[in-house]
């Protein structure tokens, strides 16, 4: 096992460790308090106050001060309720759904039925804003655009994006919803500022405990539930809780509203570092999304030619660094990353993508380590690559 | 790595035979970068029997585990033994395959046969 635990690990978009802190507040509720907030009795009226708190840590966190929190149990549960629950309560309205290309797939995957339009991104990822705008129609009843991506880091406008779509609304009924999982816990949220009307959290990839995300929406709007039954969360989302990890839910958010910034500062300094070294260290590396100042300050998506992704994975997991790939190979759909796709990257570039995403756990000499590393992995791999033997004996690439 | 048998993690981690020969008797080109995995392979033919093999691969660690059992499977047999070899004697000697990588180990194979095939074209037009 320690083999497992000593890995550097830069896959922090896909789950992070739980920060020992949260976890220390969570146990209790495992081993003492175990008892049902539905129960009329003080040791439930014990568990739906402590239920409560963690809603309104949650609250604070996210500026959501005119809202409720749905507490469910991932990101995925969250994406396919308010498509599904709005797509439900809206039905005479219309079936008009507008998202972008790049959204996760508990997005792209819930829409069967409705009619979808998708809007194209630019070459770094940025929601082309006049086919939003041109996209929106009379029986639209739901625009749902991602924060941010985990893949290419980029950034949107979600304020620019939402007061777009609210101008151009002529009904005024139409709901935006963001998709705010990766962007949670490194760019500072304001649920009410942004004016939106629904946005989804996950709790484990900002060092919370797996099994718990939400949903946050504004109190006036409806959807309807997926699952029915003893009317929990506003009658949202019924079902007994998760209550150990709604705690630890609640308190890792309380503990971002007071150490994002922090967070943010010595996650950007590795971050950098990793990014300008590697430009230094490696020929035929191309970078995929925005300039470092418009992604998450965690993440770093480029291209290395002349070999594939998956076993550049591998061969940084053999020597103990952990980092994910939108190349085919590692994709079970055998295609590349439909995030690379939707921003035009060269599909044998994309074969050779590579993404790390850092925490504030990562350490300056596991970035010193890794760029010790990765340079010999490439020159193996290319050692081993026609393309690059090809490249090298004709000065040019082949076709 | 649970993902792949430890043959193959050893076959991807130390590869057999990679390499080109310049004076090759045949050669086999097969897939291409669109698709994620391209492979060649280089023969030498001495009475028949494949004498020496390197390859070439871009691709997964199935693809480059692959190319490598390949060369070592090959090396010593007469051509049509080698040209007998198929996909499902290479993921065999790999301890299996994961079902989504079984296409890797076609692509080996019919990376020798080409190469074996152009040995076979060269020596009529001779």
């Amino acid at each position: 096992m320690n083999n497992i635990i000593n890995k550097v690990y830069f896959d922090n978009q896909s789950n992070t460790v739980l920060d020992k802190r949260v976890f220390d507040v969570m146990i209790p509720f495992f081993n003492n308090y175990f008892w049902n907030s539905q129960s009329i009795h003080s040791l439930g009226s014990f568990i739906k106050k402590s239920i409560e708190i963690s809603r309104q840590q949650i609250s604070c966190f996210l500026n959501a001060n005119s809202s409720k929190i749905i507490f469910t149990s991932c990101a995925t549960e969250s994406n396919n309720l308010i498509i599904k629950g709005v797509a439900n309560v809206m039905k005479n309205k219309g079936k008009h759904v507008i998202i972008s290309k790049i959204e996760h797939f508990s997005i792209l995957n819930s829409l069967i039925g409705l009619d979808v339009t998708y809007i194209s991104v630019d070459k770094y990822g940025f929601v082309n804003e006049d086919e939003l705008k041109k996209a929106i129609r009379k029986d639209t009843i739901l625009v749902s655009i991602q924060y941010a991506n985990p893949e290419i880091g980029v950034i949107q406008d979600i304020k620019k994006l939402c007061s777009i779509v609210k101008n151009n609304d002529i009904n005024n009924s139409v709901i935006f919803h963001t998709d705010a999982v990766s962007a949670c816990g490194m760019v500072d949220i304001n649920f009410d500022d942004l004016n939106i009307d629904a946005l989804t959290i996950s709790s484990s990839v900002i060092h919370g405990p797996v099994g718990v995300a939400a949903l946050c929406l504004k109190k006036n709007i409806c959807v309807m539930p997926e699952i029915n039954g003893g009317s929990q969360e506003y009658n949202i989302r019924s079902g007994t809780e998760n209550v150990p990890a709604i705690i630890g839910f609640g308190k890792i958010c309380e503990l971002l509203s007071d150490e994002i910034e922090e967070n943010c500062y010595n996650i950007k300094k590795m971050r950098d570092l990793l990014f300008d070294e590697i430009f230094e260290k490696i020929k035929y590396v191309y970078l995929n999304g925005p300039a470092k100042e418009k992604r998450l300050c965690c993440n770093v998506n480029f291209s290395i030619e002349f070999i594939e992704g998956e076993s550049l994975v591998l061969s940084l997991d053999l020597n103990d660094i952990i980092v994910s790939t939108g190349s085919s190979c590692a994709n079970k759909s055998l295609k590349i990353s439909h995030v690379l796709d939707a921003i035009n990257v060269n599909t044998t570039l994309a074969q050779g993508s590579i993404v790390f995403s850092l925490s504030k756990f990562n350490t300056i000499k596991e970035i010193n380590y890794t760029l010790d590393i990765l340079p010999i992995i490439v020159k193996k791999l290319r050692d081993a690559s026609p393309l690059y033997s090809y490249f090298v004996k004709n000065c040019k690439r082949k076709n | 790595m649970e993902y792949y048998s430890e043959k193959v993690m050893d076959h991807f981690s130390n590869p057999r035979n990679v390499g080109e020969i310049d004076d090759a008797d045949g050669i086999g080109e097969i897939g291409n970068p669109i698709c994620g995995d391209m492979m060649v392979f280089y023969i030498k033919v001495k009475n028949d029997r494949i004498e020496n093999v390197k390859f070439k691969t871009f691709g997964c660690g199935a693809a480059i585990a692959v190319s490598s059992v390949v060369s070592e499977m090959a090396i010593g047999k007469t051509l049509n033994e080698a040209m007998e070899l198929n996909n499902d004697d290479v993921a065999k000697e790999l301890d299996g395959l994961p079902k989504n990588k079984m296409h890797c180990s076609n692509l080996g194979t019919n990376a020798l046969h080409r190469a074996i095939e152009n040995y076979i074209m060269k020596k009529k037009s001779e």
